[in-house]
């Protein structure tokens, strides 16, 4: 099988949907002529043209706001925000419009649109290009949520949001952009809320999403060789969707859970998890469900202090510890 | 005094599309049509506040140019060392701006701009120590590290920040004007923006309420041709990007020699006067140039070609054409240039052996300066938690 990157492989899903479906656009700051602040989109304006591919100014309100307009004409924009951290810029957009524009129509419109982009720290790029917002995202009923981990995710859920009929923020990372693993040639999908256990294991649930994965995937070898701890890790890959009964279905077998990811813990996806279980699985539980996430303040920029801040494979390794005392 | 300057007239006359005095607020619809040069003869250095500058001051206008350029300089070896994180945007190509405008503040007039900070921050007074070590993200940094480079503040020199989302500099600014109204105070804000940012709804959005409510804002937009990889005409529609202005009904001026640190001077001056006297904002675009990639990380092959950088650098480095000037008038010699390069140079140095050798933030003070009552527990008035790790 092939190996490639995550970057090639949301490439690849994009051109896959553009050459499937005329309604498919990819829109966004640098992503034709420059081809990509990230080079996701690298080769697509030469390959595909400028009505396909399609370059703006910097008004995210403007053109995320736009796009939602053309999806409810039946356009299946995918937006690009060059650092997801700029949705901020387009909240209304976002989630008045894109998120409320079905319920308020009585079911009369929707709105296929996907907005993608990196949402992740540990670049040193400061607060206000390291936002996370999978939760705030998830909050608001209307939208959904995807944050996949690796490269063959990548594509089968990128292909499966553009195919999707409602909004779906799309969250990648710059750090995994450059991550490889093998992904079959051609068509594939992963459906959104569909959970994955990337290692089965019996005696902790150790459940995440995004990066996260990747570093708890490590310390389930530490765990492993250091204590022949079994840890089992579960990919969400969707955030809403959620696919619940995984999370269940893991945490009753192991009945420990330590979630990690990257957001800051107040109302995090790891809370809404952890309050889950507790009401679904609370006589399967030992301990406490903990959470691991980053250090509670906006990011630092100092680079070997934002790694102390986010997760790491020696935190998560830690906290599994601390859940199985 | 400046009879004797043979060198290039046209380097210093300063092509002003609109003369900021004599434009009360324009009433007229905005036209598609470029519009036309109306005082092709002015020169920046009979401009009366240029006129009564000493040769000191216009050493030291000289001398920060220099500090910029220097420092910017030892900031990309440390980047390309590793030393330093992140995105480094550098101000090369574009000195003339800030310092002619910082040159130019009175004690209460403020500056806010944007990512590409380096230069008003050194031109507002920031010592190159601070920087370098914001830079490499030390507690001895201006904002202990935890900003970067991108983000740099000073409010005891009336310096802003520093501002990493396109635009949202902008109703900062305007707001800074704001309460200096209500203050009572004759200051003004002087809000600095690129030509991408122009585009941003919060720009136009401020540019209404400053037009609306007669705020002393000055919005300066530093044309530098492109944002990343897309040129101006790529991105703006419409004939100029001051003329905007015209639909806020408010006063506006495109500066076509903005790497003349005296007509920025005189423009922004006559802008700042408009601000202190009527309490009128106004918006200029200030034509300029950037010689680097975007960010160090840009490598800057797509989108223009070398030769067009070349050919601005070579009639029109803001550096060497005010350094010509004072050669010619005899304010500048070679030994003071060499002087003034070999102790910029050594700043430079010296602020990287000082961010070298400064610690780094601990891992408690990542949670310092989220809360001001976290940060002053004995004048704590709300109970709570508020952090939750
Ligand atoms: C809201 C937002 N969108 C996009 C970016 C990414 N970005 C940073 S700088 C930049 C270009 C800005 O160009 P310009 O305003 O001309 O300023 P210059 O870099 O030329 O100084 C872009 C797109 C950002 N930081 N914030
Ligand atoms: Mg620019």
């Amino acid at each position: 099988m092939p190996v490639i990157t995550y970057r090639e492989a949301l490439r690849a899903a994009m051109s896959e949907e553009i050459e499937r479906d005329p309604n498919v656009v990819l829109m966004g700051e640098e992503v034709a002529q420059f081809n990509g602040a990230y080079k996701i989109s690298e080769g697509m304006l030469a390959k595909y043209g400028p009505k396909r591919i399609v370059d703006t100014p910097i008004s995210e309100a403007g053109f995320i706001g736009m796009g939602v307009g053309a999806a409810m004409l039946g356009l299946r924009p995918v937006m690009e925000l060059m650092f997801f951290s700029f949705y901020s810029v387009a909240f209304d957009q976002i989630f008045n419009n894109a998120a409320n524009i079905r319920y308020m129509s009585g079911g009369l419109i929707n709105c296929p649109i996907v907005i993608r982009g990196p949402a992740n720290g540990g670049t040193n790029v400061g607060a206000t290009h390291s936002h996370t917002p999978e939760s705030i995202a998830a909050y608001h009923p209307g939208i959904k949520v995807v944050v996949p981990s690796n490269a063959y995710d990548a594509k089968g859920l990128m292909k499966s949001a553009i195919r999707d009929n409602d909004p779906v923020m799309f969250l990648e990372n710059t750090i995994l952009y450059g991550e490889a693993c093998e992904v079959p040639d051609g068509e594939y999908l992963v459906p959104l809320g569909k959970a994955s256990v990337m290692r089965a294991g019996t005696d902790i649930s150790i459940i995440g999403h995004g990066r996260s994965i990747q570093l708890a995937l490590k310390a389930a070898d530490l765990l492993k060789e250091k204590h022949n701890i079994n840890a089992e890790v579960v990919d969400l890959r969707s955030i809403r969707p959620l696919d619940v009964e995984t999370i269940l279905n893991s945490v009753k077998k192991t009945s420990r859970c330590l979630y990690v990811e990257e957001s800051k813990p107040f109302c995090s996806v790891g809370a809404m998890v952890a309050c889950l279980i507790s009401d679904q699985a609370f006589d399967y539980l030992d301990a406490p469900v903990k959470r691991l996430t980053s250090i509670d303040a906006p990011a630092i920029y100092s680079p070997p202090l934002e790694k102390l801040q986010l997760p790491s494979v020696e935190r998560i390794y830690q906290a599994a510890l601390d859940t199985l005392k | 005094m400046f009879g004797s300057l043979t060198l290039n007239k046209g380097t210093f006359a300063s092509n002003y599309y609109f003369n900021l005095k004599a434009l009360p607020v324009t009433k007229k619809p905005s036209s598609s049509k470029k519009p036309e040069v109306t005082n092709l003869g002015y020169d920046a250095r009979q401009a009366p506040i240029n006129i009564k500058l000493g040769q000191d001051e216009k050493i030291a206008l000289y001398r920060d140019m220099v500090r910029i350029r220097r420092f910017e300089e030892r900031c990309l070896r440390s980047y390309q060392q590793s030393k330093i994180g992140g995105f480094l945007h550098l101000y090369i190509g574009q000195e003339s701006i800030a310092v002619g405008c910082a040159s130019v503040m009175g004690k209460d007039d403020h500056i806010i701009t944007a990512y590409r900070d380096h230069g008003h921050a050194l031109a507002v007074g920031m010592g190159m120590n601070e920087m370098m070590a914001e830079n490499y993200g030390k507690i001895t940094g201006c904002s202990k590290g935890k900003g970067g480079s991108m983000h740099y503040f000073d409010p005891s020199r009336n310096f802003w920040g520093g501002h990493g989302i396109v635009g949202g500099q902008i109703p900062l600014g305007t707001g800074i004007a704001y309460a200096l109204k209500y203050k009572g105070l004759k200051g003004a804000c002087m809000a600095f923006m690129g030509d991408g940012s122009v585009n941003q709804g919060a720009v136009h959005e401020s540019y209404n309420l400053a037009a609306l409510w007669s705020l002393p804002v000055v919005f300066i937009i530093e044309n530098n041709g492109y944002s990343m990889g897309t040129s101006q005409e790529r991105s703006s529609a419409g004939p100029s990007l001051a003329q905007r202005a015209e639909g806020y009904g408010m006063n506006w001026a495109i500066i076509e020699d903005g790497h003349d640190v005296l007509a920025v001077r005189d423009k922004v001056g006559q802008a700042l006067k408009l601000a202190h006297d009527k309490s009128l904002p106004s918006v200029l675009e200030i034509r300029t140039y950037r010689y680097r990639g975007h960010s160090v990380a840009d490598p800057d092959t797509t989108y223009r070609d070398k030769a067009e950088i070349e050919a601005y650098k070579s009639t029109k480095d803001p550096l060497n054409v005010f350094q010509l000037a004072l050669l010619a008038e005899q304010t500048l010699t070679d030994e003071i240039i060499q002087k003034i390069d070999e102790s910029a140079r050594a700043e430079a140095e010296t602020s990287a052996q000082f961010a070298d050798a400064s610690p780094y933030p601990s891992i408690e003070d990542i949670k310092k300066d989220v809360y001001w009552e976290i940060d002053n527990p004995a004048d704590r008035k709300s109970v709570g938690a508020l952090f939750f790790d």
